[in-house]
Order: structure tokens, then C-alpha cells, then sequence
């Protein structure tokens, strides 16, 4: 069925909101297949059905027919608390709005993660990796946006996910400090060999990726297989 | 429609859960308000109305024999408007089918009737014929209790004789709104009748032909009422004079009168309470809706709308919630009082009771209710004014921790994160843990305290009829008897024990205090009806001084080994001055003891017994019933159980009843705080727990972070409630205490231990609903939006 080499494999993959006359078909049929290691890089209009997709491979939402295997793990036919075992075991996630804990700090936030991970790395290790080695102690009221986003990044690679997720992880950020989450981004994947993948707008972001999916309509019109990557600093934004 | 008020509405529909709780509670307290307060004006004004209607005498003048021309005496003393004489007598009606006797009052009613005092009302049959002896008004709740019929008979013994009556008509009279016995305090309809009987029938059954033993008076509009007692006094002494007395002092106005204050004192108290935890609920309500729409509202700001019209935004969002609650709270409380009206018009026997409130209180009071309500919504206006159109462009701000400071070292080495979440929102927002705490306390304090006052009341029943009173029967004279009548008692049927007692009206008076009351002469070794401290141990009568009533020494404002002086109303009338020897516990009536012999050597009246406290064998009951019936000194008989079920009765309706709903109302207010500080944490924190479950966290672990605060609310109002019940117990015992019966306040474990675990009840049900929210948490929705 699947080969140990995709983390994913998606077959059919449907998503219908609501029924009738009103109904939204956000992903009509998806096949794809991502190879374990790559950074992939998902573009597409807006409402062609990026985020939808990744919600459904990273445990979060249901399809409404189609499969999707994570490794040799069918995550359509998972229950809910093996879906929240999934999460917790392999995913690491990054959202547009941070989403951080205002009740804990910079370490405190990493540690919520690495508590419950089976093979954590250190939560030193992590803030460091993001470059926050010196806000450990702070609290998200007291960091810029992008700090918290780092904080973000570094919560979700603590736990050495298998895959990382980014929705929109620069939409909120300027263009260095932007420049500066991918960079962690592509650091996560060379160091920890985690399959990362990015939803954006910024088109220029592909230039990172091994893989970039072209989105329209709730299908997959293209990938691409990037030949020459570039460093996350040359990114024109 | 204003895109505002568009807003506004889809607002109010999404709290609609939280909204329609805290209109309800604004509902309960404005209904309880709208109801106790109209309960009270209604019941002063019937009152006032049926007591002028049917001219109830303002001083009542009981007198052994008087011949008529004594009332131009009376007539003469300044501040008396009206004076008439009646003739009253003790009877026995001897009901078909019933073993015991019932006591009943004899009343005169003379041949003109024009502008009689205390008239009846006749509420079926027609007015005695005049020129007729043998027929009989009955008290028309005597009459429902027996289902008795116009043109029955009746019989009944009067001062020894037996006479039957036609029953012509059933009246109710304001003397008799609530009816007890002479000298018993417990009210039973079926147990005790009043006859109105023709002049010249009365006269003969008690040899008072033109004499009268009871004046009646009404007062001109200045009169000094004390004055007219003593000037009363003073003429009637001669004939045997008892003492006049007040109609705030009849037993009938006593017990109405302690019922009004009772409900004014609740209805003072306890709508406020409502109102509070209404405000609180607004506040914090709105202030979570203001916390998660800064950003809205800068924008708002932004477009140009002004502090005050966002300002008012909000607050009509509170005024909506609190005028809807005031708005159901009137219909109830009109519903409500109606039927309450019903219950006291049977409770209380009058003829017309009609639940009216006045327009302008109602207004007030359910203004006043808005405003208090709302106040919590006020507050919260401060930061909608204080919040600059900038914060809407400024990417949200997570709320700011970094305040709680020094605990935070200490926390990390001893907590696990979501702990730590836990304990960090409780140190950012104390002022709103200490209210969810206050209200929960508050709550649970209010339900405890009505709990151990409903075993108080059981307390009261089981020290008055079972420590004090151990008697099975009591047996009461017409005139006192030698005590050789206790011996031959002793040789009724089925008697095992006589105790003798010899009762006197008196009034006692320590300087300005003054009681007018009985003071029971007990015998020495008395063991059927006793005197006990608050240890429930015999107290020994003294040779010389008296045995006060705590109640009573509280009135009096006395302390043992003072003195006293007891002006005893009847016999020789001596007026006596005695040391109060010590006080007793006793939870009915103020009553006052002394050693029979004393009180007798005092009268100058060698051995005389008033009543007799019997031990009886019960299968030999009927037997001893027809051998008292068939004894004419015998004033009344009465049965232990019989008291205490009327007791019983008495206290589980009217005011007593109020115990029951306000147990119920204290309980649905914990449960409603505990609920709401759930909901709000979980409103405050959906993304934060969304997040920990996209972080791969399980729901009981996510549901642990919501709860924790929640159970530490709980743990922390438990003993607090405990406090503030404790506290209540007594404050709401002294209000409901009277002279004429007292709530005992002890500390009970078991029904502080019944709210907690109401509270801990409450805490689990709130937890589960919010888990089961919790579950239902779209992850993907509520990560899309900022907050
Ligand atoms: N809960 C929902 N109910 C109904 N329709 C939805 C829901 N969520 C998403 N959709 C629809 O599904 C389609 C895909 O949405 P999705 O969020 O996946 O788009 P996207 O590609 O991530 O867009 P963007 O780049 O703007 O984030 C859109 O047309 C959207 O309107
Ligand atoms: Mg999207």
C-alpha cells in the first residue's frame, strides 16, 4: 500500500461543508503523495482549500470521503483518541495567530509540549534553535509577533515532530522577521529531518521547498519538483 | 435597524444560555420583592379593613362579674369612645364520633346589634333570633374542620350543663384570625371552636344576668392607650378585674402581627440578595464580552461612533437582560402573590384577602432592581471608555502574566504546566476568583443556614413535646380545684401518673419592660411537664423566686438574681416582687415558673391545681375521655401528639413555608454562579484549550486546565460557606424568633455538610456540562479566528 518513504498519501480526498443547494465542496478528489523529508510548499488562491487539507492530514478535522495515510496509518479511519494520539506522537503545528498560552512562559509553553512527548528534545535546545535563548522567561504579552511565532515554531519542533505544519506562519510578520521563521523552518528539516509543510500566499517562500503544490478549486493543479533550492535569506519577499 | 443594535442581538443570542440564567435570578429576586412586599401591604390593609369593618375592640377588659351600669363608669374615662360589655365562657363541644371534647369559647351576642364591637362576619346562615336560646353561630373553620352543616345540632356543656344548639349561621371574626385555645399557643381548627350565642342564653348558662365579664372598648383618635389600661383597671378591680389589655396583645393580633414583621424583615433581606448575585454575574459576563471584543471596539471607535454611544452599546446589552428579568420577575411575583394571598387567607381565616401592590413601590422597587443589577454592567464601562481605536490595530496582545511575578519561580519547581495555567489565571484575575468565591459561598451559607433552621424547628417540636412536656394528656379547669382532685384522677381509667400545675395569668415587670403572660406553679419533683436548663437538665424549683423563660428574660432584659415584680392577675391579685432564680430553656411561648406551693402561699390559696399533666395507658384512652367529658370542671383536654402535629402544621405553612423555597432558591443560586464561573473560564480560554488539544493534549488533560480553577472556587467556598452560614443561622433564627415561639441555633454539621455537597454537587454537574463543550470544541473553527 504505501511505501515507508511518504509520510503522506492521500487518495480521493473529499471535503463538503454543509449539504444541498449550500453545500461547499472545499476539496473535490486530492491524490498526493509526500515523500518523507521534504519541505513542501502549498499555494493557491484564497478558499481554494490549503488550510482544509492540511487540517485533515494533521488530525485536526475529518474528510467527508477519499483516504489519507500518515506512514502506514490510515487517519481516516481513526477515532478521536487516536487521532489525539496521532497529534501528540508526530505532529508539531504553526498557526497564523501564534496561539501561545498567555498563562505560560517562552520555556514554559515548549515544555506543555514536551511534557507529553514520547522523545522530546531539549526545551533549551529548541528556544535556541528559534534564536530566543535569552527570552526563555518571558511571557507572550511581553514578545513582538514574531517572537511569539519563533516561540510557536519552537513549541511545535520540541517534541522532534515527524511532520511540521505551518499555516500562513508569516502572514502576521515583516519581511525580515519572516525571513528569519523560515530560516528556522528549513533548520527544523535539515537537522531534525522533519517533513515540513507551509501553506502561504508568498509565493516567493517556494523557492525553499523541495516540492510546491499549486492549489485551485479544491484540487491539486501542479507540483513541481524544485531542482536548485535557495537559502531562506535569498528569498525575494 | 442600526448595524449596532444588529450586533447587539446576535450578542444576546449567543450568550442566550448565560443571559436567560441571569434574567432568571433578577425574575426570582424582582418576583420575591414584587410578591413579599404586596404580601405585606395587602395583608396590613385587610387587616386594617376588616378590623375596622367589623369594630375590633382596642382594649379588651376581662373581668370575673360586673353588673352592667359599671360600663357608664367605664364610659366616662377620657380617651374611650365606645365601651360594651359580652358575656364569655368556656364550653366543651362534644363532637359525634370523637372521643376528645373540644374546647370552645362562649360569646355573647347581644339583642341590638347596632355598631357592635367585635361584630362577625356572617359568611353563611342568617343572624340569632333574638327572642331564641338554643341557637348557634359556629367560627366557620371549626365548622369546615368537622363539616358541619346549617341546621345540625350541637351540643355543648356549659358550666356543667349540657345544652343542645341549632346551628343557624358559620362567621368569621377578626378576633379569631388565627384561633388557639386560651392560654395555648398552637392554633388547630379542628381542636378549637368558637359559639356565638344569644345574650340571655349565656346569661343563664353562667348566672351573669345583667352583669358582663368581659368589657370591650374603642379609643378616641388621641387617646393615651396606657392611661386607659390603668383608669380601666382601676374601676373594674372591684368586680374582679384581670387586668386590661391591648388588642396588639390579643393572641390573635400577636400572631398576625409577628407574621407581618416576619415578612417585612424577608422581604427586606432578601431580594437584595438576588439583585447581588445578578450584578455579579452581569459583570462578569460582560466584562469577558468586553475583554474579547477590545478589538471590535476600538474599531467601532475607529469609524467615529463615540465612547458613550459604544459605551452605551454595551450597557443596554445589561439593561436588556436586567429590564426582561424585572419584567418576568413582575408577572411572577403578581402570579406568585395571588397564590401566596389564597394560602395566608386560609392560613390566617379571613374573609377577603386580595393581593394588591401599589403602582409606586412597584415601580421603585423593580427600578431600583434594574439599576442594581445592571451596576455589575456599569463597572464594566470604565474599560470600554478607557480602550483607544490603536489597540484595534495592533495585533492582539495575549493577556499580560508576566504581574504574577515572584510565584513564579516557587511554581515551576513543584507544577506541571497545566497546573501552572491553573494557578497563573487564578493569581492574574483575584478579584474575580474571590467573587466567584464570595457568590458560591453566599450561596451555599444561605442554603445551610435554612437547613439548620428547618432542624431548628424540629428542635423546637422535639424539646417542647418531648424533654419539657413528657405528659401524654393535659387536663386543664374551669376554676381551680382542690388538690385532692389529683388523687382522684389518679383512679380514671388508664391513668399511671398525675402531676398537678397551677397556671396564673400575670404581668411581669422589670422597669420599663413589662410581659404579659401565665406563670406555672410547678410541684416539687415535677416530672411530666418541667423546667429544664440549656443542658436539658432539671431545673429545682426554688422556695422563693422564679424560674424565667430565656425568651422571656431577654424581654424583661433581666439577669438571675434580680428582682421581679409579678402583679398576678387573678385571686387576690398580689402583686409580688421575687428574685429571678434562673433561666430555662424553652423554644414555645415565654412562659414563667415557680414552685406551686410558693405561688399558692402567695394567693393565700391553700392547695389549688389549675390543670394536670397525665401519664396515661393508650389502650385505655377512650375510657378516660368519656370519664373527662363527663366532668364538669373540666376546661379542656388535650393530647400531646395533637399539639405537636398542629405544631407541626403551623410551622410548615406561611412564613414557615417561605424556609422550604428559600432552601430551594439558595441551592439553584450556588448551582447558577458555580455554572457561570465555568462557562466564562471556558468562554476565556476555547482557543487556549483548542490549542492543547491540537497539541495532541486528551480532553480529560484539556479539561483539567478549565476545571482546576474551578474546583479551586469550590474548595475555597466550602469553608467560607460554612462561616457565612454559621453566621446566618443566627441572624435569620433571631428574625424568625418570637415571644411566642424561638428557633434554637446550634451549630449543625449535617446540613452544612448537605450544602457542600450540594456545592460539590453543583461543581460536578457544571464540569461535566462545560467537558461536554469541551468535546464538542471545533478545532479548526477556533483556530481561524484571533481570539
Ligand atoms: N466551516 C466551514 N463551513 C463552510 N465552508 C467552509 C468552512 N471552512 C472552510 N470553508 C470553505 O472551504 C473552502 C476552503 O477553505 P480553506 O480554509 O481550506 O481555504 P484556504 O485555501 O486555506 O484559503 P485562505 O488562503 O484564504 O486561507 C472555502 O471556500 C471556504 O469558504
Ligand atoms: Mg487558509
Amino acid at each position: 500500500m504505501s511505501t515507508p518513504l511518504n509520510t503522506f498519501k492521500t487518495q480521493g480526498l473529499t471535503k463538503v461543508y454543509g449539504t444541498g443547494p449550500a453545500a461547499v465542496h472545499a476539496l473535490r478528489g486530492v491524490d498526493l503523495e509526500i515523500p518523507k523529508g521534504d519541505i513542501v510548499v502549498l499555494l493557491g488562491p484564497s478558499g481554494s482549500g490549503k488550510s482544509t487539507l492540511l487540517n485533515i492530514i494533521g488530525g485536526l478535522d475529518r474528510a467527508s470521503a477519499g483516504t489519507a495515510y500518515f506512514e502506514d496509518q490510515n487517519l481516516t479511519d481513526m477515532s478521536d483518541r487516536e487521532l489525539t494520539r496521532y497529534r501528540r506522537d508526530h505532529v508539531g503545528f504553526v498557526f497564523q495567530f501564534y496561539n501561545l498560552m498567555p498563562s505560560l512562559t517562552a520555556r514554559e509553553n515548549v515544555e506543555l509540549v514536551t511534557e507529553i512527548a514520547q522523545d522530546p528534545m531539549d526545551v533549551d535546545d529548541a528556544l535556541r534553535l528559534v534564536g530566543l535563548g535569552d527570552r526563555m522567561d518571558h511571557f507572550p504579552a511581553q514578545m513582538s509577533g514574531g517572537e511569539q511565532q519563533r516561540v510557536a515554531i519552537a513549541r511545535a519542533i520540541a517534541k522532534n515532530p515527524t511532520v511540521l505544519f505551518c499555516d500562513e506562519p508569516t502572514g502576521a510578520l515583516d519581511s525580515s522577521t519572516g525571513r528569519a521563521v523560515l530560516h528556522v523552518l528549513n533548520d527544523v528539516n535539515a537537522k531534525l529531518g522533519a517533513t515540513v509543510m507551509i501553506v502561504t500566499h508568498a509565493a516567493a517562500t517556494a523557492a525553499m521547498a523541495h516540492r510546491v503544490i499549486h492549489f485551485a478549486d479544491g484540487a491539486i493543479r501542479t507540483v513541481e519538483e524544485n531542482a536548485h533550492r535557495v537559502s531562506p535569506d535569498e528569498i525575494e519577499w | 435597524m442600526s448595524p449596532l443594535n444588529h450586533k447587539l442581538l446576535r450578542d444576546l443570542w449567543r450568550i442566550k444560555g448565560q443571559a436567560g440564567a441571569i434574567a432568571l435570578v433578577v425574575a426570582v429576586g424582582v418576583s420575591l420583592l414584587v410578591m413579599m412586599s404586596g404580601m405585606l401591604s395587602s395583608l396590613q390593609d385587610t387587616r386594617e379593613t376588616y378590623y375596622e369593618r367589623y369594630r375590633l375592640a382596642e382594649v379588651f377588659a376581662p373581668v370575673t362579674r360586673a353588673p352592667l351600669n359599671v360600663l357608664d363608669q367605664v364610659a366616662q374615662i377620657s380617651g374611650v369612645a365606645s365601651v360594651q360589655g359580652r358575656i364569655t365562657g368556656g364550653a366543651l363541644v362534644d363532637m359525634p364520633g370523637q372521643a376528645l371534647p373540644v374546647r370552645a369559647s362562649a360569646l355573647s351576642v347581644p339583642r341590638y346589634q347596632a355598631s357592635r364591637l367585635n361584630d362577625f362576619y356572617l359568611k353563611h346562615g342568617r343572624a340569632l333570633d333574638p327572642a331564641r336560646t338554643d341557637e348557634v353561630i359556629v367560627l366557620d373553620s371549626f365548622a369546615q374542620a368537622h363539616d358541619l352543616q346549617l341546621d345540625d345540632t350541637l351540643s355543648a356543656t356549659m358550666n356543667g350543663a349540657r345544652r343542645s344548639f341549632w346551628i343557624v349561621g358559620f362567621a368569621m371574626a377578626p378576633e379569631f384570625l388565627f384561633t388557639t385555645a386560651p392560654g395555648e399557643f398552637v392554633p388547630d381548627d379542628a381542636r378549637f371552636a368558637v359559639l356565638w350565642l344569644n345574650e340571655d342564653a349565656l346569661a343563664a348558662a353562667f348566672d351573669m344576668k345583667g352583669a358582663f365579664n368581659e368589657a370591650l372598648l374603642s379609643l378616641e383618635r388621641n387617646a393615651k392607650p396606657e392611661a386607659v389600661l390603668l383608669a380601666v383597671d382601676g374601676v373594674l378591680d372591684r368586680f374582679g378585674g384581670q387586668g386590661a389589655y391591648l388588642r396588639k396583645d390579643h393572641m390573635s393580633d400577636r400572631f398576625i402581627s409577628e407574621e407581618i414583621s416576619g415578612l417585612q424583615a424577608t422581604s427586606v433581606a432578601v431580594p437584595p440578595i438576588f439583585m447581588g448575585v445578578a450584578a455579579f454575574l452581569l459583570y462578569i459576563v460582560i466584562t469577558r464580552m468586553v475583554q474579547s471584543e477590545r478589538e471590535q471596539i476600538g474599531l467601532i471607535k475607529a469609524f467615529g461612533y463615540s465612547d458613550f454611544e459604544v459605551g452605551y452599546h454595551y450597557f443596554k446589552l445589561v439593561l436588556v437582560i436586567a429590564v426582561a428579568g424585572a419584567g418576568l420577575g413582575c408577572v411572577l411575583g403578581l402570579w406568585g402573590g395571588r397564590a401566596m394571598a389564597g394560602v395566608y387567607q386560609s392560613v390566617y381565616h379571613f374573609p377577603f384577602l386580595v393581593f394588591h401592590i401599589e403602582p409606586a413601590p412597584l415601580v421603585s422597587g423593580v427600578g431600583v432592581s434594574v439599576l442594581a443589577a445592571s451596576a455589575g454592567g456599569l463597572f464594566v464601562l470604565r474599560r470600554v471608555f478607557a480602550l483607544t481605536p490603536a489597540v484595534a490595530m495592533r495585533p492582539p496582545a495575549p493577556m499580560d502574566f508576566s504581574r504574577s511575578g515572584a510565584m513564579n519561580e516557587r511554581l515551576k519547581s513543584w507544577l506541571d504546566q497545566p497546573s501552572r495555567m491553573v494557578v497563573r489565571r487564578i493569581l492574574r484575575n483575584p478579584g474575580r476568583l474571590f467573587g466567584a468565591v464570595l457568590g458560591v459561598a453566599v450561596g451555599m451559607g444561605l442554603s445551610s443556614a435554612q437547613m439548620s433552621l428547618m432542624s431548628g424547628f424540629d428542635d423546637t417540636l422535639d424539646l417542647t413535646f418531648g424533654v419539657i412536656d413528657r405528659s401524654d394528656v393535659s387536663v386543664s379547669f374551669f376554676e381551680t380545684m382542690p388538690a385532692e382532685t389529683v388523687f382522684d384522677m389518679k383512679h380514671l381509667p388508664g391513668v399511671v401518673e398525675v402531676e398537678p400545675t397551677r397556671a396564673v395569668g400575670a404581668v411581669l415587670r422589670n422597669g420599663r419592660n413589662s410581659y404579659r403572660g401565665t406563670v406555672s406553679g410547678l410541684p416539687a419533683n415535677a416530672r411530666l411537664n418541667r423546667a429544664v436548663d440549656k443542658d436539658m437538665a432539671d431545673i429545682v424549683m426554688p422556695e422563693t423566686g422564679i424560674v424565667l423563660a430565656k425568651s422571656l428574660a431577654d424581654i424583661l432584659e433581666i439577669q438571675p438574681g434580680e428582682m421581679l415584680q409579678v402583679e398576678v392577675l387573678q385571686g387576690r391579685r398580689p402583686v409580688l416582687t421575687v428574685p429571678v432564680a434562673s433561666i430555662a430553656e424553652t423554644l414555645l411561648g415565654s412562659p414563667s415558673f415557680m414552685l406551686m406551693d410558693s405561688l399558692n402561699r402567695e394567693l393565700r390559696e391553700r392547695g389549688q391545681v389549675s390543670g394536670v399533666y397525665l401519664r396515661v395507658d393508650s389502650d385505655q384512652l377512650p375510657a378516660l375521655y368519656e370519664a373527662l367529658k363527663a366532668m364538669p370542671s373540666v376546661a379542656g383536654v388535650t393530647r400531646r401528639e395533637d399539639a405537636r402535629a398542629a405544631m407541626q402544621k403551623l410551622m410548615d405553612t406561611g412564613a414557615g413555608a417561605m424556609r422550604y423555597v428559600m432552601a430551594a432558591i439558595a441551592g439553584i443560586i450556588t448551582f447558577g454562579i458555580v455554572y457561570n464561573a465555568a462557562r466564562i473560564a471556558f468562554g476565556e480560554q476555547a482557543r487556549d484549550l483548542a490549542s492543547l488539544r491540537v497539541m495532541g493534549f486528551t480532553r480529560g488533560e484539556t479539561a483539567f486546565v478549565l476545571l482546576g480553577e474551578l474546583a479551586v472556587v469550590v474548595l475555597l467556598a466550602i469553608p467560607l460557606g460554612v462561616g457565612i452560614g454559621y453566621y446566618l443561622s443566627f441572624l435569620i433564627a433571631a428574625g424568625f424568633s418570637t415571644d411566642l415561639y424561638q428557633i434554637p441555633t446550634t451549630f449543625r454539621p449535617d446540613a452544612f455538610g448537605i450544602a457542600a455537597l450540594a456545592v460539590v454537587l453543583a461543581a460536578l454537574v457544571s464540569g461535566w456540562l462545560v467537558k461536554r463543550d469541551i468535546d464538542r470544541i471545533d478545532l479548526v473553527a477556533t483556530l481561524k479566528t484571533r481570539e
